[in-house]
């Protein structure tokens, strides 16, 4: 015998992650959700970031990214809080589910808290598909890898609301074509804006900063 | 990569809809509905199903996955069109504000189950 099912298979993430959205509204923090390849420098734009928000904007963090890096010390460092995932725990998974997030956020006071930012697991495609309650999705590229990178993860560049391209101190080394590469990501997602900008020597960062601090203003008044 | 706990999230799904009245439920097909920029590798699934299906009622049910295309429409001139690559500007006028119709799905649509024995 047939049943008709018509089912989506991520169906329990989706429900838990509408829930985190309302319970993050309800505290009128804005959620941002940080996905890159391993290295792209999430953590080292996070830091620079956190610092140039403060004190005006409170912010908290949600670390996800696999457990054996430092990538929590660095970022308490900046003097926010920072709940660190152990993804470990979770079966080695390659991105974060929603549960996840609820419960790292549990462990945190959001009260006073305006900005939430989770550092995701390294990974272009599986964190792409997961829904985690966020607001905006960012996606940071950095130079060192291919031009060809929104090509092979085309959903991962359309399901984000703003791209990073990072490490440009760099350039000026490497046989990047950065025009290629703007041009990859604008045939996926033409209206998404831009960042390009070096997380060491801070270069390009105050357009990022503006965006995001205008992000967090809307979120406010929602 | 994330296969893994797709597979085990369908066999969730469908053990739960068998219904309850059957005596030794078998699963005989599950028809699943993947859209080509969904990510998931239909090969991948395939393989993490056989294995997370062991000992279930879907234990040697047949995955039947229909690959759905990316249909895309302009927001600007209403022209719509199949996207055979990662393409997502107008292909009449330009036009960068173009909604993606298909091509995200990932659901089960239905399964055929018989008793056994
Ligand atoms: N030259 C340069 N190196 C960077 C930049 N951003 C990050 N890195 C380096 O790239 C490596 C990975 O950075 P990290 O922030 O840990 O990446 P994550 O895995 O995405 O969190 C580290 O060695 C960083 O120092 C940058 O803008 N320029
Ligand atoms: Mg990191
Ligand atoms: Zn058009």
């Amino acid at each position: 015998m047939e049943v008709k099912l018509v089912k989506k298979v991520l169906s329990v993430n989706d429900t838990m992650a509408q829930q985190n959205r309302q319970f993050f509204l309800e505290k009128k923090v804005l959620v941002l959700n940080m996905m890159s390849s391993p290295g792209a420098g999430k953590t080292a734009i996070l830091e620079k970031t956190i610092k140039r928000l403060l004190p005006e904007i409170k912010t908290a963090v949600i670390v996800g990214d696999i457990c054996t890096t430092n990538d929590a010390d660095r970022l308490i460092k900046t003097g926010v809080p920072v709940v660190q995932i152990c993804t470990d725990q979770f079966g080695g998974d390659c991105h974060l589910a929603a549960h996840v997030v609820r419960n790292a956020a549990s462990d945190l006071n959001l009260d006073h808290v305006q900005l939430l930012i989770v550092e995701n697991v390294g990974n272009l495609v599986c964190p792409a598909e997961f829904d985690i309650g966020e607001d905006v999705r960012i996606v940071v590229l950095s130079v060192t890898e291919g031009e060809d990178k929104p090509l092979k993860y085309p959903l991962m560049f359309r399901v984000c609301d703003a791209a990073l391209l990072n490490k440009t101190d760099l350039l000026p080394y490497l046989d990047f074509d950065k025009e290629t590469v703007l041009k990859n990501i604008r045939q996926i997602h033409p209206d998404m804006p831009v960042f390009e900008l070096s997380a060491k020597t801070e270069e390009g960062f105050s357009d990022w900063i503006e965006w995001l601090k205008n992000e967090v203003e809307k979120k406010r008044y929602e | 990569m994330h296969e893994m706990g797709i597979a085990m999230e369908i066999i969730k799904i469908v053990t739960d809809s068998i219904p309850k009245h059957l005596k030794n439920p078998k699963v005989e097909k599950i028809n699943l509905k993947v859209g080509k920029l969904a990510a998931v590798v239909p090969e991948s699934l395939r393989f993490c199903f056989e294995v997370v299906s062991q000992n279930t009622p879907a234990e040697g049910a047949l995955l039947h996955i229909e690959e759905i295309p990316v249909n895309a429409m302009c927001q600007s001139c209403s022209y719509s069109w199949t996207a055979i690559e990662p393409v997502f500007i107008c292909e009449k006028c330009n036009s960068g504000s173009v909604d993606l119709l298909t091509g995200r799905e990932l659901d089960i649509v239905s399964i055929e189950v018989e008793e056994d024995g």
